[in-house]
């Protein structure tokens, strides 16, 4: 039986044009999930670093890592063990309020850390940067507000401590 | 040295020993084809009538010689008349170099004419590929190139030029071939494969092209003999073991043999070797080999539980870790095993003879009586493609070539043109097709004619899309849907008509007579056959079932 999982990878790759599309490419020919995708510039000018969430059974993760391995363009891939790293995603979520309204918003937003980064026209614009969970955890704490806008950034990920990639 | 993009193309070309290409010129590929003019005393370029046809050329140059095939084709339309030929490579692991021209830099993304993004459309079907923007990149991208299609597991590389790139000059220093790696080194447990061979009582090889591309056929050979070990190939590995030699089981999957399928079935250890258990051979992977533990050797690691989960597996070249294994294995004799074989290989499908009528066996094991062993033997896609694939004597490795992975129609005649013009005039070249597959690319007859190249087409005519209609007819209630055409095509007045030559044949003598004269001929034959269209491609195991649901008539 297939069990499902949630995994999150990191993949360095040489900055070049093209680079991402390659990448999307094979996952979306091999049939592979993305949850959320990130790319960005590194430490070292030459390499972008792309976090992927994505969802699958063990093999599946085994074929993505392969795969994208596989790629020319590809310096370094893992798999990010949850327990040693922080995951982290930025969140903006615009809210329409009414006056009374705005005080509970307000301190909900600050309980999760975040902090309000526009209120204007009456609407307010939470900003909170997170885990995923706690992301969900804070839309669905602030149900009763009503969400006219959402955008999240999908995921980049971290190991703790003295610990770093060599090429 | 300061030369243009072209000149600089062609010098990297000459760098790395390439003496021939195929292609066809166009409006983003003129500079390309002046400094093709300039230097036609030391690379010789073949125009063929379609892109396609010049991309399976050189295919088949690459699959006869082991050498990167390359091909040059103009922007748009001609690009994307590759896109079949590089999906062909790509799939057979063929190493190959595509040069496409493009429209200049300044037009790109404008929906020039001719324009399109060609390396967006080959990602997938390409083992990598380059645009190249500027001219001082060229000559490196070009040699990267060639390294990547020929190193590790190979495959068709594309680089885009832009048309000012070929035109726009810089330095140029010429640098010696580039170095292709097969493999760094081998992961996994070679002692305790061997000693799971050694202690095995029904032994099982599978093996595939990874054995051919690692020119692995004698260490092969010496495993077999050394641990007695029975042995059946993929169609890509066909010629790997010669035809009659011992512990050659013959063609495993779909249309292999009987005994091959039920010894597979039955073995306690299956070696998996340069291969990839596709859906034609592990036709139900939860149930292939199912009574064996299953040792899977392989360069590329990302096939390594990909369509099957292996018991044991050893990530390198086959050459070097079967080398490796020899060391280990000890020399035994599997009697009972064979024994059993034995039993299996009476069942085997035997075709019935004719004396009247041209049986698809018989005009396979004619030709290759009339050719010989040394022959090259070239296939399109279809029926005769397992006749051939079932019949033939083969013999070498780099002597069956055929489209396995990606089964394109149309692929034979341009890749028998280019493996004849590559093994040239003291080697044979016989082209297997079928009616339907020969009237995707016969065209190619014109190149054949220009150039003088002597290919032999034997044409199984059954008036019909046999494999389809063998389908249609297995699986579909006899709705033979698009599978009849009917056509009226007199293949020796269209072959006179291109100034090739042509024969018509309804019987074994007709057939003996025309290919002991086809022999003696220059340029290209077509013989055409009469098949009955009822003929089958036998054994078969449906897609999905296992050797228990052979179907034998």
């Amino acid at each position: 039986m297939k069990i499902m999982k949630q995994r999150c990878m990191v993949v360095l790759v040489d900055n070049n044009a093209g680079v991402l599309a390659r990448i999307s490419s094979l996952f979306v020919q091999r049939g592979f999930n993305i949850d959320s995708l990130t790319v960005s510039p590194t430490e070292n000018e030459k390499l972008s670093r792309l976090t992927i969430m994505t969802t699958g059974d063990e093999k599946t993760f085994q074929q993505i890592i392969k795969q994208t391995g596989k790629l020319v363009e590809t310096r370094l891939i893992f798999l990010v063990e949850p327990s040693f790293s922080m995951v982290r995603e930025l969140m903006l979520a615009k809210y329409r309020t009414s006056a009374d309204e705005i005080a509970e918003l307000s301190e909900l937003i600050a309980s999760y850390g975040g902090k309000i980064a526009d209120a204007s026209d009456g609407c307010i614009v939470a900003q909170l940067s997170d885990t995923p969970q706690v992301l969900d955890d804070f839309l669905s704490a602030a149900r009763k507000f009503k969400l006219i806008e959402l955008g999240r950034t999908g995921v980049i990920a971290m190991e703790r401590g003295n610990v770093s990639y060599e090429l | 040295m300061v030369l243009n993009g072209s000149e600089i193309l062609v010098n990297v070309l000459l760098e790395q020993g390439v003496d021939t290409v195929f292609g066809y010129p166009g409006g983003a590929v003129l500079n390309i084809y002046d400094a093709l003019y300039k230097y036609s005393d030391r690379i010789t370029h073949y125009m063929t009538a379609h892109e396609q046809g010049a991309s399976h050329a050189a295919d088949g140059y690459a699959r006869a010689t082991g050498k990167t095939g390359v091909v040059i084709a103009t922007s748009g339309p001609g690009a994307t008349n590759l896109v079949t030929g590089i999906a062909t490579a790509y799939m057979d692991s063929v190493p190959m170099v595509a040069i496409t021209g493009n429209v200049p830099n300044n037009l790109i993304g404008a929906d020039s004419f001719q324009e399109v993004y060609i390396a967006g459309i080959t990602l997938p079907i390409t083992k990598h590929n380059f645009v190249v923007r500027r001219v001082e990149d060229l000559a490196d991208t070009l040699r990267r190139a060639f390294e990547i299609a020929g190193s590790g597991r190979p495959g068709p590389v594309l680089v885009d030029i832009p048309k000012d790139v070929t035109a726009a000059k810089t330095e140029y220093e010429a640098k010696p071939a580039v170095k292709t790696v097969r493999c760094n080194g081998i992961k996994g447990d070679i002692k305790e494969v061997a000693e799971l061979i050694n202690r095995s009582e029904r032994p099982f090889i599978y093996f595939g092209g990874g054995v051919r591309l690692s020119e692995a056929g004698e260490e092969l050979r010496q495993l077999i003999e050394t641990a007695d070990i029975p042995a059946s190939y993929t169609l890509m590995a066909a010629g790997v073991l010669g035809y009659g030699e011992e512990n050659n089981l013959g063609l495993i999957g779909m249309h292999g043999c009987y005994s091959a399928n039920a010894a597979a079935n039955r073995a306690d250890v299956m070696l998996a070797i340069g291969t990839r258990f596709s859906d034609r051979v592990a036709l139900n992977p939860d149930k292939f080999g199912h009574n064996a533990r299953i040792v899977h050797i392989d360069i590329d690691p990302s096939e390594i539980n990909k369509n099957i989960i292996a018991d044991y597996s050893i990530v390198g070249d086959v050459k070097e870790v079967l080398t490796e294994l020899l060391k280990y294995v000890k020399p035994t004799k599997h009697d009972a095993w064979h024994e059993q074989i034995k039993r299996w290989k009476q069942d085997d499908y035997k075709p019935e003879d004719s004396t009247t009528e041209l049986k698809p066996h018989y005009l396979v094991e004619k030709a290759c009586e009339i050719a010989g062993k040394d022959a090259v033997y070239v296939t399109d896609v279809g029926q005769h493609q397992m006749w051939a694939a079932q019949f033939l004597h083969h013999t070498h490795p780099r002597n069956f070539l055929t489209s396995g992975g990606l089964g394109t129609m149309g692929y034979g005649y341009g890749a028998a043109i280019g493996a004849k013009i590559a093994r040239g005039k003291d080697t044979t070249v016989v082209h297997f097709t079928g009616d339907g597959s020969f009237h995707m690319n016969m065209n190619e007859i014109c190149t054949a004619v220009s150039y003088g190249v002597h290919v032999i087409t034997v044409i199984f005519n059954n008036s019909v899309l046999g494999m389809v209609r063998q389908w249609q007819g297995a699986f579909y209630d006899r709705r033979f849907s698009s599978s009849e055409p009917e056509r009226i095509t007199n293949y020796k007045a269209v072959a006179e008509g291109f100034g090739g030559h042509g024969f018509r044949c309804e019987t074994p003598d007709e057939f003996e007579a025309a290919m002991k004269q086809a022999m003696e001929m220059d340029g290209p034959v077509w013989i055409e056959c009469i098949v009955d269209r009822e003929e089958k491609v036998l054994p078969m195991i449906p897609g999905g079932k296992t050797v228990h649901d052979t179907i034998f008539n």
